[in-house]
Formats: C-alpha cells, sequence, structure tokens
C-alpha cells in the first residue's frame, strides 16, 4: 500500500550529489513531493530530507540505491509517525485588504499565523505547520485577493534516540576499504 | 618541480600501473596528448576509430586483465560518444576510467564551441564522475577514480578535465586513494550469516549452485569450484559467469536463463537450496519471478547491499565480495554426496544435446548452422582461446557452445546487449593479453555498427580472429518476428558490403565461406593466420536459437522447439 515516507540522506556536500539523487527517483517514475537540502549537527555533512509517496518495499529499495551513491554516508526512511515535521508558508496579501474592517487578522490569530510585514501596498503572513494546517489557511485567504504564496520543504526532526555518528561508527564496522 | 596538469594526468594513470589506453585527440584534450607523446614509449596508446570503440576495447581489455581499462577523449561529441560504452560497462561492473577534455572553465556553461554537459548526461551510466577545472586536483581526483572504478563492485568512471586545469602547473606527488569517509566498498563477512549459509548448504539434498560475474571479479574461482566439490554441488552458470568454472567440469551442468541449458533452469524450480554467488537475478536469468525457484531457500552471496532482495526474496543474504565469503564458508561446509541428485541432470542434458543440440551440429541441415562454426573452434582451441562475442544469435550460440578450460576467457556484452561490442571489445582483449588468442564471432548486423575498428586492428597491428556469421538478417529480432510477430520480418532482412574485400582494404587476410565441406579448413586457415584474419561464414538464414525461456514465462516451462 501507498503512504508518504520521509527519506533522510546524510551526505557530503558534493556538486552533483542532488542531481544523482534525484536520478534514483525520477528513473523510478516517483514523483518527489517535497526536498530540503540543509546542513546537519554535523559539520561538513549535509542532510536531504525527501517526502514521496510510496510502498514500503519500493522505499526500501530505493535507499538501498541511495546509500550506494559514493558520496552518501547514510540514509533512512521514516513514517510520518516516526518524525516530528514541519513546513513553512508564506501568504501575500493586499494590505487592503486587512484595513477595510476585514476579518484576516482574526483569522491570523485563529491559526497562529504571524504578520511578518506590512507595506502600505502588502502583507506577508507566515505560518508553520503541516501540510494540511498551511492549506486550510490558504482557503481562508484566498477569498481576500490572495497575491502570492509559497511552502517550503518539509523539514523533520527523527523521534529515535540513536544518532548519526553511532550510525557512521557502525556503519565503520561493518565495512573493509580495501580488499585484504 | 612544478609540471602540468596534462603531464600529471599522463603520470597518474602510470601511478596506477595501466600499460595501455585506448582514445582519440581533439580540440579540448590536446594538452594531454601533448604530454602523451613525451610517454609514449612507457605509455601505449591506441587509436580508435570511434569513441565508442575506445570503451568496448577499455572494456574488454579490463574484463580480460582484472584491471581498470582507461579512455582519453575530447570534448562534446568525443565525450558524448562514450555514452554507450559507459551504460554496458556500468549495468555489467567493468571498472573503467574514462578522461574526457573540456572547455576553459570560464567557458563553462555558454554553450562554447564542443561543450556538453558530460558530468550531467553520465550522471546514470558511472558509478561516480567529476569535473577538475584546477590543476591542483588532478592528483586526488584521478587516484580516486580508479579506487572508486576497481573496488567495490566497480563500474565506470568519468572524469571531466577543463583545458586550463590541463595547462596549469602543479606539484606532482602521487598518493594512491585508499579510503574515503562516504564509500563502503567491502562489507565484512559476518559469521552469523556464514552460519545459516552452512546450515542450509550441509542439509541440503538437492542444492543448486550459479556462478556469476562476481566470482570473476574477485577472483574466487578457485574457492568457488572448492565449494562445488566438497559439498558435491551442481554448478550452473549465468551468461556473465562463464568460464569461471570450467565447462567440461562433472559437475557443471550448463548456462542458466532465457537461452541457457534445460537442465540448470528446469531444477531451479526443483532444487531445495539454491546458492547464487557474485550475480543480480536479471530477468534474463529468472524469467517469472513469481514461479522463480518458490521452492528452494535462496543464498544469495553479493558484495552489493542493493542487489539483496531487489529482485528474489532470498533466506539468508551474505552481503561481501565473493571470494572473502567463500574462504569463510569453506571451512564450515561437509563433505557430501548427492550423486542421484546430479545424475537427475543428465536425462535434461541428454534430451537437450538429442533434440537441440546435436540436430545443429551433426551437418544434417542444408545450411550451415551457427552452433556448428562455434563447436568446431572450441575443439580446435581445447577451449583455451579467449572468446569474444558481439550480440544476438551470435552470442547465444557462442555462449552455449564454447567449452572453457580457463577463467577471464568470455568477454561479452550481458546486461546492456550493446551491439558493436564485439570487434572493439576483442581489441582490447587482445592487447590486455597478447599471449592468449582472441576470437570474436560475430553477426553480420553488429559488426556493421563498429566495423571501422579494423583500421585499429590495420594501424596498430592487433592479431584479432574474426568469424562473422552472416545469416543476412538481424537474426535474433528476426527469431522473435517469428516465434511472437507472426514472421512479421520488419525491416531484419539486413544486407552486408563484400565483408572480404572490407578487410582486405585494410589489409586483413579473409575468407568466405558458403560450404560446409570448406568450414574446417578454412577454420585452421584462422587460426594459424600470423596476423589477424576475418572468416566470413554464410550460414542459414532463419534458424532459431533453443532451447528459450519466452519473455515473462517461467524458467521450468523452457521450450526446446
Ligand atoms: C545497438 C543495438 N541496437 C539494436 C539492438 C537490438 N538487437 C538485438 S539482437 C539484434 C540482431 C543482431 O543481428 P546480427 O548482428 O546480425 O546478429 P545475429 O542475431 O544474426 O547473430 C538486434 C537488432 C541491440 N541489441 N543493440
Amino acid at each position: 500500500m501507498e503512504k508518504e515516507f520521509t527519506v533522510n540522506v546524510f551526505s557530503e556536500n558534493h556538486i552533483g550529489l542532488l542531481n544523482r539523487l534525484t536520478i534514483i527517483f525520477t528513473r523510478r517514475k516517483i514523483n518527489i513531493e517535497s526536498l530540503t537540502v540543509s546542513e546537519s549537527h554535523i559539520k561538513g555533512i549535509h542532510c536531504l530530507t525527501i517526502v514521496i509517496n510510496s510502498t514500503e518495499t519500493l522505499v526500501k529499495k530505493i535507499v538501498q540505491q541511495i546509500e550506494k551513491l559514493v558520496d552518501v554516508l547514510k540514509a533512512f526512511y521514516y513514517t510520518t509517525d516516526q518524525i516530528i515535521y514541519q513546513e513553512i508558508a508564506l501568504y501575500k496579501v493586499p494590505t487592503e485588504a486587512l484595513t477595510s474592517g476585514s476579518e484576516i487578522e482574526k483569522i491570523v490569530r485563529d491559526y497562529s499565523a504571524r504578520i511578518l510585514e506590512v507595506t502600505p501596498e502588502y502583507t506577508v503572513i507566515e505560518k508553520t505547520g503541516h501540510k494540511s494546517e498551511t492549506q486550510e489557511l490558504l482557503n481562508k485567504l484566498k477569498p481576500f485577493d490572495l497575491l502570492e504564496f509559497i511552502r517550503s520543504g518539509r523539514v523533520a526532526i527523527t523521534k529515535p534516540m540513536k544518532e548519526l555518528m553511532v550510525h557512521l561508527k557502525e556503519k565503520e564496522q561493518e565495512f573493509d576499504y580495501t580488499n585484504s | 618541480m612544478q609540471i602540468t596538469g596534462s603531464e600529471a594526468v599522463i603520470r597518474s594513470i602510470l601511478e596506477e600501473g595501466v600499460e595501455t589506453i585506448f582514445g582519440y585527440p581533439g580540440g579540448a584534450i590536446m594538452p594531454i596528448y601533448d604530454a602523451l607523446y613525451d610517454y609514449r614509449e612507457r605509455l601505449e596508446h591506441i587509436l580508435v576509430r570511434h569513441e565508442q570503440g575506445a570503451t568496448h576495447a577499455a572494456d574488454g581489455y579490463a574484463r580480460v586483465k582484472g584491471d581498470v581499462g582507461v579512455c582519453l577523449v575530447t570534448s562534446g561529441p568525443g565525450a558524448t560518444n562514450l555514452i554507450t560504452g559507459l551504460a554496458n560497462a556500468m549495468i555489467d561492473s567493468v571498472p573503467m576510467v574514462c578522461i574526457s577534455g573540456q572547455v576553459a572553465s570560464p567557458l563553462l556553461g555558454s554553450d562554447a564551441f564542443q561543450e556538453t554537459d558530460i558530468i550531467g548526461i553520465s550522471m546514470p551510466v558511472t558509478k561516480w564522475n567529476y569535473q577538475i577545472t584546477s590543476a591542483s586536483e588532478i592528483v586526488e581526483v584521478m587516484s580516486k577514480a580508479f579506487y572508486l572504478a576497481r573496488t567495490g563492485r566497480p563500474g565506470p568512471v568519468v572524469v571531466d578535465i577543463t583545458k586550463d586545469a590541463q595547462f596549469g602547473m602543479v606539484d606532482f606527488k602521487y598518493k594512491k586513494c585508499t579510503r574515503l569517509r562516504s564509500y563502503f566498498p567491502y562489507p565484512k563477512v559476518k559469521q552469523e550469516d556464514i552460519e545459516s549459509a552452512a546450515i542450509l548448504i550441509n542439509n541440503a539434498r538437492k542444492p543448486l549452485l550459479i556462478v556469476g560475474h562476481g566470482v570473476l571479479l574477485s577472483g574466487a574461482q578457485k574457492e568457488f569450484e572448492d565449494l562445488a566439490v566438497k559439498a558435491d554441488i551442481p554448478v550452473a552458470s549465468t551468461l556473465l559467469g562463464l568460464s569461471a568454472f570450467p565447462t567440461k567440469h562433472p559437475l557443471y551442468v550448463g548456462m542458466m536463463g532465457m537461452h541457457g541449458n534445460y537442465g540448470p533452469n528446469v531444477k531451479t524450480n526443483e532444487c531445495d537450496v539454491l546458492i547464487a554467488i557474485g550475480m543480480r537475478f536479471d530477468d534474463r536469468i529468472t524469467g517469472d519471478l513469481k514461479r522463480y525457484a518458490r521452492q528452494a531457500a535462496v543464498i544469495h552471496i553479493e558484495i552489493d547491499p542493493a542487489e539483496i532482495n531487489k529482485n528474489v526474496e532470498v533466506d539468508v543474504d551474505v552481503v561481501a565480495d565473493a571470494r572473502q565469503a567463500l574462504k569463510a564458508l569453506l571451512p564450515m561446509i561437509n563433505d557430501n554426496s548427492h550423486a542421484d541428485w546430479i545424475a537427475s541432470f543428465d536425462s535434461y542434458r541428454d534430451e537437450e544435446y538429442k533434440k537441440v543440440i546435436e540436430p545443429k551440429i551433426d551437418g544434417s541441415n542444408s545450411g550451415i548452422i551457427m552452433d556448428e562454426i562455434v563447436h568446431l573452434v572450441s575443439e580446435k582451441t581445447g577451449g583455451n582461446a579467449i572468446v569474444v562475442t558481439d550480440v544476438g544469435q551470435n552470442q547465444m550460440v557462442g555462449a552455449r557452445n564454447y567449452k572453457f578450460n580457463k577463467p577471464n576467457s568470455w568477454v561479452t556484452s550481458g546486461g546492456l546487449g550493446t551491439m558493436g561490442f564485439g570487434l572493439p571489445a576483442a581489441i582490447g582483449a587482445k592487447v590486455a593479453l597478447p599471449d592468449r588468442q582472441v576470437i570474436v564471432f560475430t553477426g553480420d548486423g553488429g559488426f556493421q555498427m563498429t566495423m571501422q575498428e579494423l583500421g585499429t586492428i590495420a594501424q596498430s597491428n592487433i592479431d584479432v580472429k574474426i568469424i562473422i556469421m552472416n545469416n543476412n538478417f538481424l537474426g535474433m529480432v528476426r527469431q522473435w518476428q517469428d516465434m511472437f510477430f507472426e514472421k512479421r520480418y520488419s525491416f531484419t532482412e539486413i544486407s552486408s558490403p563484400d565483408f572480404i574485400t572490407v578487410a582486405s582494404a585494410y589489409g586483413i587476410e579473409g575468407c568466405r565461406v558458403t560450404k560446409r565441406a570448406e568450414l574446417d579448413e578454412a577454420i585452421d586457415r584462422l587460426l594459424n593466420s600470423e596476423n589477424s584474419f576475418l572468416l566470413e561464414v554464410m550460414v542459414e538464414k532463419e534458424d532459431n536459437v533453443f532451447p528459450m525461456v519466452t519473455a515473462g514465462e517461467s524458467v521450468s516451462n523452457i521450450r526446446l522447439e
């Protein structure tokens, strides 16, 4: 059965790695729902967070293929209940819409969003949360002549307590670098 | 003392122990070619006629020598001409380092003359690739390239070098790469996996071994044979595993897969333990996966963790280099005997011989059959030649009929099925091992895809024995049209030039055989010729290769006719 998986990839920060990584998905006709690249807590190691819809059998194989990439140190996959995650969304509305006694301010409060910037022309609202929440706010703001909307890729923290370096140490124990 | 980046490239290749490279010059690689001029006595360079030829030659070189094959090409069209050869080496796990020239770094991304994004284009067909834009990177990247190409599961690597990096100056101090933080080439053998495998093997009543390319790549022929003999297990081979186990060995039961032998295919669905070593359960081996070895406990010994459970769900996986795994496994294996089980292959062998093989080689056909030719060559060379093939019927007939005595003696394009592979691969094999007889079997179609490499043979004086089995058709496709498309021969009839005249234009001796009576003598002439020789045999036009597991069928439903 297809469900949502979050794939976490820890890699060297080398040019081309992202390309090699996406090829693994596109080659199997798997659409990437969202992708975030960032530093990790370890200096020099980058973290890529990829959200896909797939079956567990397939995601397992994909993670094996990812781990095969020369620049990848370690890859993991998680179901949504194994992670704490957020996306950030920004909304641009005409400032007019706020001043003419509208309910926007109430909506912003109700959705625990916040106003990021107000100019005479436009106002930018920010909301962090799960996609369903930022989507709901989007629907609420649409009637107010919404001018722009953008949602970031997922950032995720995993629930399991084992730290990356421990994983890496274990992995190093399992391999040789030359065939002696 | 500082040297140019170009000289550093050449010296890096020499430091890696490479003696011969294959290439073709052009604008963006000229500084390296210029540096090569001073090293031409120490580093042999074979000038090919097309860069695809260079890749297949490097591939053939690597396969028989068990070392890295190297190509040197220019940017743009030179680099794009590498792609088929890279894809071929990638899917067959062949170690190669291909060096391409690139426009100067300030021009990158400007659509400069002969600029192509070879890094982007080659990404899906390389194990690793890298663009060097400064001479100071050369030593580190070259050593990394060779390390990655040859270690773990081998594969092709592209190093793209901008012209300014070639011209730049650098201190040359070579240091071989021995590890990378993010690269894990050799999984350590896990004792518990070995124990699980040993228990299954020791208790098996009807075990079956499959020898794959990985056994050759890890040099585990001896350990593999020791296992087979000690536990008394019949051995079948994959297409790329051929020559790892002597064809005439009493335990050898034949080739697996689509055009493999009757016994091993049927018995795959009868054995109780299937031990697959250094192979990846390609669909041409397994047929319908839902009906593949379902009754058996499957043990998979394989260096690449991503191959485990990829196609076939296994019971025990030993993720390790084949030789390391076998060395760990052997002491735990009991002396055993499976005489009845092994004897049960005999009736299948006999039936296949009577129904399929004998009618093809007994001379009863009006036309010459491909099998007769390979059979004769096999006998006359005592199974000691290096056999190269192209792709199609000639390849399957070669695989089915040559009886190998020595390992690393079979060079064929397996996973990609690249027509045009044969002739340039044979060149590479001969250059790698000049003391071995190298024979290439090819079809009239595939030969015409890379026959310009006759020029390479002529110029570099390479002794390759070429046997074209000419059926006037793209035979293997015609066979499928015959069997699955109601004989609608859509564009599979192919004409050929007078190959003997073509050969003679290159100064290569040759002869054509149209009658069976002339065949024996012609083969002797070929084998005894001092130099390259081209033998064209006009064969039966519409003969089909059997047995055959038709696509999507179960291996046990292999057809004999
Ligand atoms: C580059 C390439 N193009 C097309 C094919 C498809 N193909 C597979 S076998 C074959 C026929 C080969 O004909 P020929 O070289 O005459 O050999 P034969 O099968 O007759 O021995 C073709 C066209 C291929 N494998 N490779």
